[in-house]
């Protein structure tokens, strides 16, 4: 029995390494054409001045042509102005939020995560649309009236430079946490009780356990969160797009944006694919940055 | 015992800290459901031009006429969720197979390169989406000649890269030993896959499934880039569209806005513990 054994096993191996690639194949295909073609060719294209009917290799242009672009240089400043106010804010409410659900009775959590999350499901054209009216210029506008009961006078703010990427910051504050309170309040429920306990015998207080035991144990989580929210953030195009079409005066214009309008607006797809490479090598070495700097001592 | 101090020997002191939280987690609950509520109270609203309205966040006029005027704007309006519903049940389906498929074999067949497949398959969500948009798109509209057809809108989402991770994130837990007594017991790798994998991974194909729909229902970015016919759309480039085309019409737009986003809501709210769960999934170290 054990003699037989062997070769019917090794045999299953071999059978079974045919099967993996089988398995893998339409993931495979899917990847090549849709993902590893596109990238390489967003490579061949961004040495070139693309036309439909035969492209001409042009070298460094495009790049250098960007860097000379000082609308590109705007649009860099405005995506680290957005990310600088939205994600740091977002992540620190969703913490907090998540730290104020954690005593509650089970039945409580699930209710707030549901409702914290509903945003999310909506779909992010009908959100800008009632952002738009939120924001509506007149007396009238929501906004204004709110602003209104502090004292505060009228503001144009989706059409005024000054306002509206401020406008933009304020609609992510109130819609981009539901996964992050979720995923913090998963991390919060897996501490282990014995620190707590151990704190507890030291006579800790809340604040006390909350900076040595809770901050330290949601390192990893806190990375993980910051570096997918940055990295979307970098690409985010699609609400400036609806609502400020990048205006007034290139005050919204983001990175994400400017790639689209020379693509699809003035298809200058060789200056697109090239500030799509700036950028998405921008984007690998902020998040190579984070990891060293702030993932010293979190293991993955 | 836990983060916060159980008041021992105070009951009202602990009633009291947990009043004022949820008092505070109300508070930013407001902000945060306002635009939504203010959508559905907005949309019952008089299809008439901005400049007669006066916006009201209390609900007032119940009436329809929003959206049929929505509904009347183009005679493909219903097409628009039909387009909708068809792609993303589309994808959804090959999403939940192929992904759970590779996910398998990833995480339990041994073959060569198996490392350096997944690790390039995982490289590619670093990519930001505008490197890939360009070519794709040519690929779509210049190579294959398929813009403004189903198969443009489903093919480049057949399966996606996430979740195949998620897969094969969930499939680790599952002990191999129920695979191999199944060989020894005779079973090929189609026989495991389909009567005890799959049966096993009920809930992150559940997961993957709900997240799939939600995702594709809502995209609206290559929909709007590969259609370029009102009758191929999908609601969002079609309220997008309609937006463009009625500026000033406030209440019929919170009407549309409605339509494409109380689907997802009702999935929700029906399926809200796979939701939840998916956003934790992939998140998990591992």
């Amino acid at each position: 029995m054990a003699q037989s054994a062997q070769p019917v096993k090794k045999r299953k191996i071999k059978g079974d390494g045919a099967w993996g690639y089988a398995f893998i194949a339409v993931a495979l295909i899917v990847y090549a054409l849709f993902t590893a073609y596109p990238v390489i060719s967003a490579f061949l294209i961004s040495f070139q001045e693309y036309k439909p009917l035969g492209s001409t290799y042009i070298g460094f242009d495009n790049y250098t042509a960007t860097f000379k672009d000082d609308l590109f240089w705007k649009s860099i400043k405005n995506t680290l102005v957005y990310t600088v106010l939205t994600v740091p804010v977002a992540l620190l409410l969703s913490f907090l939020v998540a730290i104020m659900i954690l005593p509650l009775r089970k039945k409580l959590q699930t209710v707030f995560k549901a409702v914290y999350y509903l945003p999310v499901v909506a779909s992010g054209v009908a959100l800008s649309l009632v952002w738009l009216w939120i924001f509506d210029p007149m007396p009238g506008g929501i906004f204004n009236q709110f602003i209104g009961w502090f004292g505060a006078h009228n503001q144009n703010w989706l059409g005024s430079s000054a306002t509206a990427m401020f406008s933009l910051v304020i609609m992510a504050w109130l819609s981009s946490h539901g996964a992050s309170i979720i995923i913090y309040l998963a991390a919060l429920l897996g501490i282990d009780d014995s620190y707590y306990e151990a704190a507890d015998l030291d006579g800790a207080s809340f604040l006390q356990k909350l900076w040595h035991i809770v901050i330290p144990s949601l390192k990893p989580t806190t990375l993980f969160l910051l570096v997918t929210a940055i990295i979307g953030s970098f690409q985010v195009f699609q609400n400036a797009y609806l609502m400020t079409g990048g205006g007034p005066d290139h005050a919204t214009t983001m990175v994400g944006l400017l790639i689209f309008d020379n693509a699809f607006k003035y298809f200058e797809f060789g200056k697109a694919a090239a500030q799509s490479l700036i950028l998405a090598l921008i984007i690998a070495l902020v998040s190579l940055f984070q990891f060293k700097f702030l993932g010293k001592d979190v293991d993955y | 015992m836990s983060l916060y101090n159980n008041h021992t020997g105070s009951r009202a002191g602990k009633t009291a800290r947990n009043t004022v939280i949820v008092v505070l987690l109300l508070l930013f609950a407001l902000a945060t459901l306002f635009p939504i509520y203010f959508m559905v109270i907005s949309s019952f609203g008089d299809p008439v031009e901005a400049g007669a309205v006066s916006y009201s966040i209390w609900p007032g006029k119940f009436t329809l006429e929003s959206y049929s005027f929505f509904f009347n704007y183009s005679e493909y309006s219903y097409r628009w969720i039909l387009n909708s519903t068809i792609v993303a049940g589309a994808v959804t389906i090959t999403n939940v197979f192929f992904a759970t498929l590779a996910g398998y074999a990833f995480s339990k067949l041994r073959f060569r390169g198996r490392g350096v497949l997944f690790s390039i398959l995982l490289a590619a969500m670093m990519i930001p989406y505008q490197v890939t948009q360009v070519p794709l798109y040519i690929l779509i509209v210049n190579t294959f000649h398929i813009e403004n057809t189903y198969s443009a809108l489903i093919l480049p989402g057949l399966v996606t890269v996430y979740n195949i991770f998620l897969a094969k994130q969930f499939m680790s837990s599952i002990p191999t030993e129920i695979m191999e007594s199944a060989k020894v017991e005779g079973c090929s790798q189609l026989q495991i896959f389909f009567r005890i994998i799959m049966p096993l991974s009920k809930t992150v194909m559940a997961v993957i499934a709900i997240l799939t729909f939600m995702e594709s229902w809502n995209t609206f970015f290559w929909p709007f880039l590969v259609t370029n016919t009102m009758d191929m759309q999908t609601i969002q480039v079609g309220l997008k569209n309609f937006r463009f085309a009625n500026t000033t019409y406030f209440s019929p737009m919170m009407a549309g806005a409605t339509i494409s986003a109380v689907p997802m809501f009702i999935l929700f709210f029906s399926l809200q513990k796979y939701f939840l769960e998916g956003v934790t999934v992939g998140a998990v170290k591992g």
